[in-house]
């Protein structure tokens, strides 16, 4: 099923007799049981205000669409949205609604915010085929529950979106990567959290124990970007032999890589990604046994690549954060869970409001609602 | 503002609530004397007044856990209180419930540099929140403008703001995890140290829901390192649309400054008059300020101007020195209380795309003569969240009522440009009956669910948020389930 308005999308809805699988490009290798529907017939940008830094796209609109029209503003999604269809060898076009869907944010997710900090109103529809507005086109908005944030990480289990409101902002003049040689995890993880206490705007921090090199982006105007890579030189280097510095284009291919995890493409093996207080990244990635691992998020991000099949929760234990699976096959996925389970009180609100936004459970079924 | 109708059986049964919350909690923690409980009666909407049944004041989360647990089995409707400075009655009581104040649960419970996170207590307030790390160099961004008395229990449940915001966010985006207790009870964990829930956006939805879904004890904040040094520019037009353009162009321009503080001619004479800031008179005047090191702030600062220069300015004042700039601040952080030196004031926060502040702003002119009140506008421009503060006398019959009928025709042309009735001061009761201009029913019902998973028996501050009307089945079930 593809509607072609948000008209259609609620009669369709209201009139399904079965399970839905939820989906936009169909991109994220995220499969719900149940016939097809797809938000990729509701598309286009509806109004776009750049001095305002906000854009309204209906849910199906291309990710590729609304980077071209913000670009001619100078303008951009500052959560990085990763795309998937490298890793696990997905096809089709990423939308704008999968992205707040699965609040994909990339590494700049630790200095500006994730997705779901940029989606400022949505429309969708709930699992009766009721059409529901909530939040709005404008930054501050505590009018009422914010079911803005609640939709935005989802994955389609609470209601269809079919509209989405988003702050965007302005594209820096320019970047530069200081990258560090050598450091050990533990070093890295210190060394970056260093450079993030400090006042001089990182918008990334990444550390490959593959090559050894720990990355710190800097953006801005040119020579305040030159300014603090230098800054940010002095604060860090004084234990470290080698340091580089990647400038404009080769630094903006190196986070485009770290945001896609191009270093797992076609390398055989799961891939999961854990969140976790940055200080205890590399203790965790110790106990992971990975096949290879690397640090986004100054540490709290950890993306590793396992020997297929492998129970990575059970080798991490409790912690404070969680683990996704990201890349596996469909009996691993259903083995394991792809979402970490909750804790009982969790679990018990998440099954609640699945049942009074989609009664029917049509929406994503076998999606988030593994329970421990 | 219409409150439902006591209980009269809660309110019968108070011996027996009382005796129980002290069994659980120390003697000076249960206040129930009538001359006490007055102490509790409003908030910062003073215009509404009830005191509470009984006000607790636990000093653990434990203890609110029994607290809300009593309650829970005696139908007692509780309101949950920070510190009070709700400017839209969102910790106002009726004379049934139990007040749980959380003024006493104010300690830092963990600072953690390495992942510049700090966990405390929500009775404590925002600004001593950035005092327990400012001496290690980090601050807790969000700001509002009552931050030396406003508890971050109180922020969370509003999702408080501030005049920084542009650039850091507000409550939402700086909240990294909570300990809450449902009203029955029990105790959730939802976030911590890590970023991004692993499952639904729990914590998204806790915030901001006005003490509805359940009383937060305990908090993560994400705290930030503080930058090397920040400047203002102050700029006068004489012309509102004009200084509406200069905004958008400085957005536009890929400058993003801390804060765009815009304030109006009536506001600028009764500021002048107060504070004596050296404003110019003007139609409008801007404080745009940006941070960073001096450099980087000069290079910024000249930016600006260009850009202000070409709008034609009557004034463009950049600071050269701390004293400079707290001079520029001055007027702009006394304008409330120099508004008040006038009159009694009411202080609206809708917010518009700043698109329409131009239209917005001639609007309220408009209105202001045919309600024959007068408003000052003061507010942040770069995010569209206004402050019109309207005057009225409390003293002449009928002022108040006209003040917000006046307020409430403001409010809905928010929401017909395209904006809302509150940016960052909440629904409370002052909103609760304008819901149904922004939202349809169907609207309101998707919220009123998420209260329904979270507090079945619709016990946690009931009549707030939601029109009375529309809450009014779920409330009523609510009762007659005891």
């Amino acid at each position: 099923m593809t509607p072609k308005s948000e008209l259609e999308l609620a009669e369709m809805i209201a009139g399904a007799s079965g399970r839905l699988s939820v989906r936009g490009g169909g991109t994220r290798g995220i499969v719900g049981v149940g016939d097809a529907l797809s938000v990729a017939g509701l598309s286009g940008i509806t109004l776009y205000e750049p001095g305002s830094l906000t854009m309204v796209a209906q849910a199906g609109t291309l990710v590729t669409d609304i980077e071209k029209a913000l670009a001619k503003e100078n303008q951009r999604l500052a959560f990085e949205p990763m795309d998937h269809r490298s890793l696990l060898g997905t096809k089709g076009k990423p939308t704008i609604g999968g992205v707040f869907a699965g609040n994909f944010s990339g590494p700049r997710r630790i200095a500006v915010g994730a997705a779901r900090d940029f989606l400022l109103g949505v429309r969708f529809v709930d699992g009766r085929g009721e059409v529901i507005k909530n939040g709005g086109r404008v930054m501050k908005n505590v009018t009422g529950y914010d079911l803005v944030k609640l939709m935005a990480g989802s994955f389609g289990t609470l209601g269809v979106m079919s509209e989405v409101s988003l702050k965007v902002l302005p594209k820096p003049e320019t970047e530069a990567t200081l990258v560090l040689n050598g450091l050990s995890d533990v070093d890295a993880v210190q060394a970056m959290s260093k450079a993030m206490g400090s006042p001089f705007e990182v918008t990334g921090a990444a550390h490959d124990p593959v090559n050894g090199q720990t990355m710190l982006r800097v953006e801005g105007f040119e020579a305040s970007v030159t300014y603090r890579i230098d800054a940010l030189r002095a604060l860090l280097c004084a234990n470290v032999t080698m340091a580089e510095v990647l400038q404009e284009q080769h630094s903006a291919t190196k986070w485009r890589d770290l945001r896609d995890v191009t270093v797992f493409h076609g390398a055989e093996g799961d891939v999961w990604r854990v969140s976790c207080k940055p200080s205890e990244g590399p203790g965790l990635a110790a106990k992971a046994m990975a096949e290879a691992h690397y640090y986004d998020w100054a540490g709290g991000l950890i993306w590793l690549r396992m020997a297929p099949d492998s129970d990575l929760r059970s080798r991490l234990g409790n912690f404070d954060g969680h683990a996704t699976v990201v890349r596996a096959s469909a009996a691993t996925r259903v083995r394991l869970g792809v979402f970490q389970p909750e804790t009982a009180g969790v679990a018990r609100i998440t099954k609640g409001l699945r049942a009074r936004f989609d009664p029917k459970g049509r929406f994503n079924a076998g999606l988030m609602d593994v329970t421990s | 503002m219409e409150m439902p109708i006591p209980n009269a059986d809660v309110i019968a049964r108070k011996a027996r609530v009382v005796s129980r919350l002290q069994d659980v909690l120390p003697p000076d923690a249960v206040i129930h004397d009538e001359r006490e409980t007055r102490a509790y009666e409003c908030d910062a909407l003073t215009a509404y007044r009830c005191p509470p049944m009984v006000a607790v004041l636990p000093s653990s989360t434990d203890e609110v856990s029994k607290v809300l647990r009593i309650c829970f089995e005696e139908g007692v409707p509780v309101v949950p209180r920070g510190s009070g400075t709700s400017l839209a009655g969102g910790a106002l009581p009726t004379a049934d419930c139990v007040i749980l104040g959380v003024a006493r649960m104010n300690d830092v419970l963990d600072t953690d540099y390495d992942n510049r996170i700090i966990q405390v207590q929500t009775g404590r307030t925002n600004l001593s929140v950035t005092g327990a790390v400012e001496e290690n160099g980090f601050f807790y961004a969000p700001d509002p403008s009552s931050q030396l008395a406003c508890a971050i229990a109180g922020n969370i449940a509003m999702n408080s703001g501030g005049a920084h915001c542009l650039k850091y966010g507000v409550t939402t985006n700086n909240l990294m995890g909570v300990t809450m207790v449902m009203m029955d009870g029990e105790v959730v964990e939802v976030g911590g140290g890590h970023l991004d829930a692993g499952g639904l956006d729990l914590l998204g939805l806790i915030c901001g829901s006005e003490g509805q879904l359940g009383v937060v004890t305990e908090a993560t904040l994400r705290i930030l390192p503080k930058p090397e040094g920040a400047r203002p520019v102050l700029m006068g037009f004489d012309d509102n649309e004009v200084a509406g353009a200069c905004v958008s162009d400085i957005i536009k321009a890929g400058v993003l400054p801390v804060a765009i503080e815009f304030m109006d001619r009536p506001c600028i004479e009764a500021t002048e008059a107060f504070a004596k800031a050296g404003y110019p008179m003007c139609e409008a005047l801007l404080i745009v300020e940006v941070e960073g090191s001096d450099a980087e702030i000069d290079h910024q600062l000249s930016l600006i101007m260009d850009i202000a220069r070409r709008h034609n300015p009557v004034e463009l004042r950049e600071s050269k020195s701390a004293e400079e700039s707290a001079k520029i601040w001055l007027g702009r952080k006394s304008a409330f209380g120099a508004m008040g030196q006038i009159n009694d004031y009411m202080c609206l926060d809708g917010t518009i795309p700043v698109s329409s502040l131009p239209m917005v702003l001639r609007r309220i002119a408009e209105m202001s003569e045919q309600f024959g009140l007068k408003v000052g506008n003061v507010f942040h421009a770069g995010d569209g969240n206004m402050h019109p503060l309207i005057l009225f006398d409390a003293n002449k019959p009928g002022d108040l009522e006209l003040c917000e009928e006046f307020g409430a025709e403001i409010l809905k042309l928010c929401v017909e440009v395209g904006g809302c009735l509150t940016g960052e001061h909440g629904v409370g009761i002052e909103k609760r009956d304008l819901m149904h201009v922004q939202y349809a029913q169907a609207d309101l019902e998707a919220q009123m669910i998420v209260k329904d998973v979270f507090d079945p028996a619709w016990l946690l501050n009931p009549a707030k948020v939601f029109p009375l009307d529309s809450s009014e089945a779920r409330r009523e079930m609510a009762v007659a389930a005891e």
